[in-house]
């Protein structure tokens, strides 16, 4: 069996969604094949959060275009992804630490960014009531939030088919090979053609790069993250730490999840993720310091889910530098799921208007040519 | 970190014997298990228990007062209170004793945790005065307490096992409520051959069913279409039998519809499960022996497909001398063909007990507005919704709805949702899947988690 179209998508995680919705919102054909389910690693089972803040300076142009997308999600996907808007802060423990939040603040002001702003010790507690107190102070972004990362995914996959994508999920792409001007992609359950690829497979992207002559050296990780039992509501903002790794926020429903990016270990060909709790009680232990009310918390959960990683922690986004035609969305290295709107958006406008305004030479995938 | 050739996780029959068996052939064993004292779901509090009460729950209790006293006299470390929160594909096993958290680590392991009651959602399950037949065994044999008046409602060995235990406590059922659909005695009927050579649970079965009428507790046969009535407290159960709609007032109901393998901790170690069309649940892939897809891991007893007690001891001692033999100890061939033909033997009651009390179609078919997961209450129409959506499995819709995401870890509703999700997509079992289980397997203090692996006082 052949199936043709104008773009093929690999990989149904949340860019991979997100692009073929787009693209074909402006009039492309689109086929997204997906070797699992939409959303079943890193996309779907992050923590959710929609955070500008703290950003690679090369992320946040991406990053601030897609806030703005966030704050009207429903319009876009007919869902509101579960989406709340709330500050992300990040604590200072110490002086110190304030200090070099002092100067991040000063550096984005500089480069003509205003979002992140420093916070006094009574306005860190004025957000965060419950917070320690030896913390002295913090860095907020206050117009960030949340959402619900496996919602938002399948919001984005329903909207996609509404607007004509189709969708072949339990569908491996093996092989992809140039044929009359054609990709050909062969997968398990049968053969893909089209003029354009969209390489976004996560995890799985660099042995397709690779398809493409192109070294992208994607480290698959597994981030790993705790919820709680439901607590009385004591925090409205999503927080971090400074010295060492948190995510931390309650939720509506007042359950805690508790992330930071910690690692268990990914295994990428089973598509299993093991947790070590020797690392994990650290996670336990930063939250519980950072508020105290936490030592009365009971956990419910732990998990994982498998996440590609860069060497230099940013992503690979932009046009294959092999391929004419090809292009890559990969390796947010923990990080990709604010982005997911925005750079759909921005690639649709790479593949269908061939440019964008968005910068993305610090995305290129030929920075690590040299390695090859 | 401590080491032992074999842990056993349970101590229910299938656990104690595994671990006097592993004990005899050579092997360190160490025996976590839950509760206070050693027996299981099914010999639970049996040390305790006074020659009255034993003389009220019968012999086949009894029998798992011997088995304790072996197991008290054998070789075997065990630890009673010690909640399994967590065990690895490398074996090693967290668990909590309550004042902190300890790790082990395993030459094998065997799983022996039993099975669990299904669960039966329907209009008024979650009303205070609605519980299972066996909760209310669990008050009966830990504490002697019988709700009086209780309306029986479901299908099972179980539920006419626990109705004449309490004929014989003196708390007579107000009547039974049984859902076993018509057709199904003739179904079972052809099994009859074969379960004659296991004539000791036919044997039990009709004295057990005697017993009832005896008493003069009226049974409803067929009974379908049921809604428990009550606002703030259950006030009666409505049904349709023999064809007319009737109505029984009570302040207790006990719900039964038969009990299915406890898969927390296999799935948890993504050992392979295949789905059971006729006992309806899903059940870990093992060899004859016991061992999982995961080398080294066994199931004893009930988690491995319902069996019953007597076949749960036996499971345990083959287990344990799998592993044994494994482990380079010399296990006696003839012992582990003698105890193959007793579990032959005694499985022999199943395929009709299995055929006959199969849950009724609307244990597996909820209406839309009942809620199905009670930890995030998910109604079975949203998950249905989630379904038609594209929504492809119990681990979407548990992302979309949070359904098994609480603190009971999809214990509670996972078959049934599986179960909608298989019938609305149109699915086999096996394609549906089942949540994937995530640890820490019991809910645990953060606090706990925090100070993991530094010395515990009370050590």
């Amino acid at each position: 069996m052949t199936t043709g179209a104008d773009l093929i998508v690999i990989g149904g995680g949340l860019h991979g969604t997100s692009a073929a919705l787009f693209c074909a919102q402006k009039g492309m054909s689109v086929i997204l094949i997906e070797k699992d389910t939409a959303g079943r690693h890193a996309s779907g089972v992050n923590a959710g959060g929609v955070r500008q803040l703290g950003r690679h300076v090369a992320e946040i142009p991406l990053s601030i275009r897609s806030m703005a997308m966030w704050h009207r999600i429903a319009d876009i996907v007919d869902d509101d992804c579960a989406f709340q808007a709330a500050p992300q802060i990040k604590v200072a423990e110490n002086e110190a630490e304030l200090q070099t939040l002092s100067e991040r603040a000063a550096t984005l002001n500089r480069l003509g960014y205003d979002h992140e702003v420093v916070l006094s010790e009574d306005e860190l507690r004025h957000h965060l009531p419950a917070v320690a107190p030896h913390c002295v102070g913090g860095l907020g972004s206050l117009g960030d939030g949340f959402a619900q990362p496996y919602r938002t995914v399948f919001a984005f996959q329903r909207k996609a088919i509404a607007e004509g994508v189709r969708v072949f999920e339990e569908t491996r792409a093996n092989t992809i090979k140039r044929e009359n001007g054609r990709f050909v992609v062969e997968t398990d359950k049968g053969t893909f053609t089209s003029d354009k690829l969209l390489n976004c497979a996560g995890a799985w992207a660099g042995t397709l790069a690779a398809q493409l002559g192109e070294h992208a050296p994607v480290e698959a990780i597994a981030p790993m993250m705790l919820v709680t039992a439901r607590m009385p509501h004591f925090c409205d903002a999503v927080v971090g730490a400074t010295g060492r790794p948190l995510s931390f926020k309650q939720m509506p429903n007042g359950t805690v999840v508790i992330g930071g990016g910690r690692r268990g270990r990914a295994d990428p060909a089973t598509n299993e993720t093991h947790l070590d709790f020797a690392e994990l009680k650290h996670t336990a232990a930063t939250a519980k310091e950072i508020f105290p009310i936490m030592a009365g918390a009971t956990l419910v959960r732990a998990w994982s889910g498998i996440e590609g990683r860069m060497p230099d922690d940013i992503p690979v986004i932009g046009p294959s530098a092999t391929e004419d035609g090809a292009f890559h969305a990969f390796g947010f290295s923990a990080h990709g799921f604010q982005l997911g709107p925005g750079v759909g958006s921005v690639i649709a406008e790479l593949i269908v208007d061939g440019q964008t305004n968005a910068p993305l030479e610090p995305f290129s995938i030929t920075r690590f040519a040299h390695h090859a | 970190m401590t080491r032992y050739d074999l842990v056993v996780i349970g101590a229910g029959p299938a656990g104690m014997a595994a671990a006097i068996e592993a004990d005899k052939a050579g092997l360190s064993v160490l025996v976590l298990d839950e509760a206070p004292a050693p027996g299981g779901q099914i010999y639970r509090a049996v040390e305790a228990t006074d020659a009255a009460r034993r003389t009220i729950l019968g012999a086949d209790y009894a029998h798992g007062a011997e088995l304790a006293k072996a197991f008290r006299a054998s070789g075997a470390t065990y630890r009673a209170g010690a909640s399994v929160w967590n065990v690895s594909p490398e074996k090693v096993v967290d668990y909590s004793t309550g004042d902190g958290s300890r790790q082990v680590e395993a030459g094998a392991i065997i799983i022996a945790t039993g099975a669990v009651e299904r669960s039966t959602p329907m209009k008024g399950w979650l009303l205070p005065g609605v519980t299972t037949a066996g909760a209310m065994q669990i008050l009966l044999k830990a504490h002697g307490v019988v709700e009086p008046d209780t309306v029986f409602v479901g299908s099972g060995p179980l539920l006419w096992l626990i109705a004449s235990q309490m004929i014989a406590a003196g708390a007579k059922p107000k009547a039974i409520v049984e859902t076993v659909p018509r057709g199904r005695l003739l179904a079972a009927a052809k099994h009859l051959p074969k379960a004659l050579k296991a004539q000791n649970y036919l044997a039990k079965g009709f004295q057990m069913m005697k017993a009832v009428r005896k008493a003069g507790v009226p049974v409803h046969r067929y009974g379908e279409d049921i809604v428990i009535e009550g606002t703030n407290h259950v006030e009666a159960v409505t049904f349709t039998a023999d064809g007319e709609r009737q109505r029984i007032e009570t302040r207790h109901v006990a719900l039964h519809q038969g009990v299915v393998p406890n898969q927390q901790i296999t799935r948890l170690l993504n050992c392979e499960h295949r789905y059971d069309t006729v006992q309806r649940a899903f059940a870990p892939v093992l060899s004859e022996d016991g061992e999982t897809t995961l080398k080294g891991v066994y199931v004893a007893g009930d988690g491995g497909g319902i069996s019953g007690a007597r076949a749960a001891a036996l499971t345990g001692r083959l287990a344990a001398m799998a592993a044994a033999t494994a482990a380079g100890r010399s296990v006696d061939g003839a012992m582990v063909a003698s105890v193959r033909a007793a579990l032959g033997k005694d499985r022999a009651i199943r395929p009709l007990l299995d055929t006959l009390y199969a849950p009724s179609p609307e244990a597996l078919a909820p209406a839309d507005d009942v809620v199905v997961c009670r930890c995030e209450e998910v109604t079975a129409g949203d998950i249905r919704a989630a379904a038609k959506l594209g929504a492809p499995g119990p681990n979407q819709v548990k992302s979309y709805l949070r359904a098994g995401m609480g603190p009971c870890q999809g214990r509670v509703c996972g078959l049934v949702v599986a179960e909608i999700m298989a019938v609305t997509r149109g699915e086999s079992l096996d394609a549906i899947g089942y949540y994937r289980i995530r640890p820490p397997l019991k809910p645990l203090p953060l606090a706990e988690l925090a100070a993991l692996d530094e010395p515990i006082a009370a050590e």
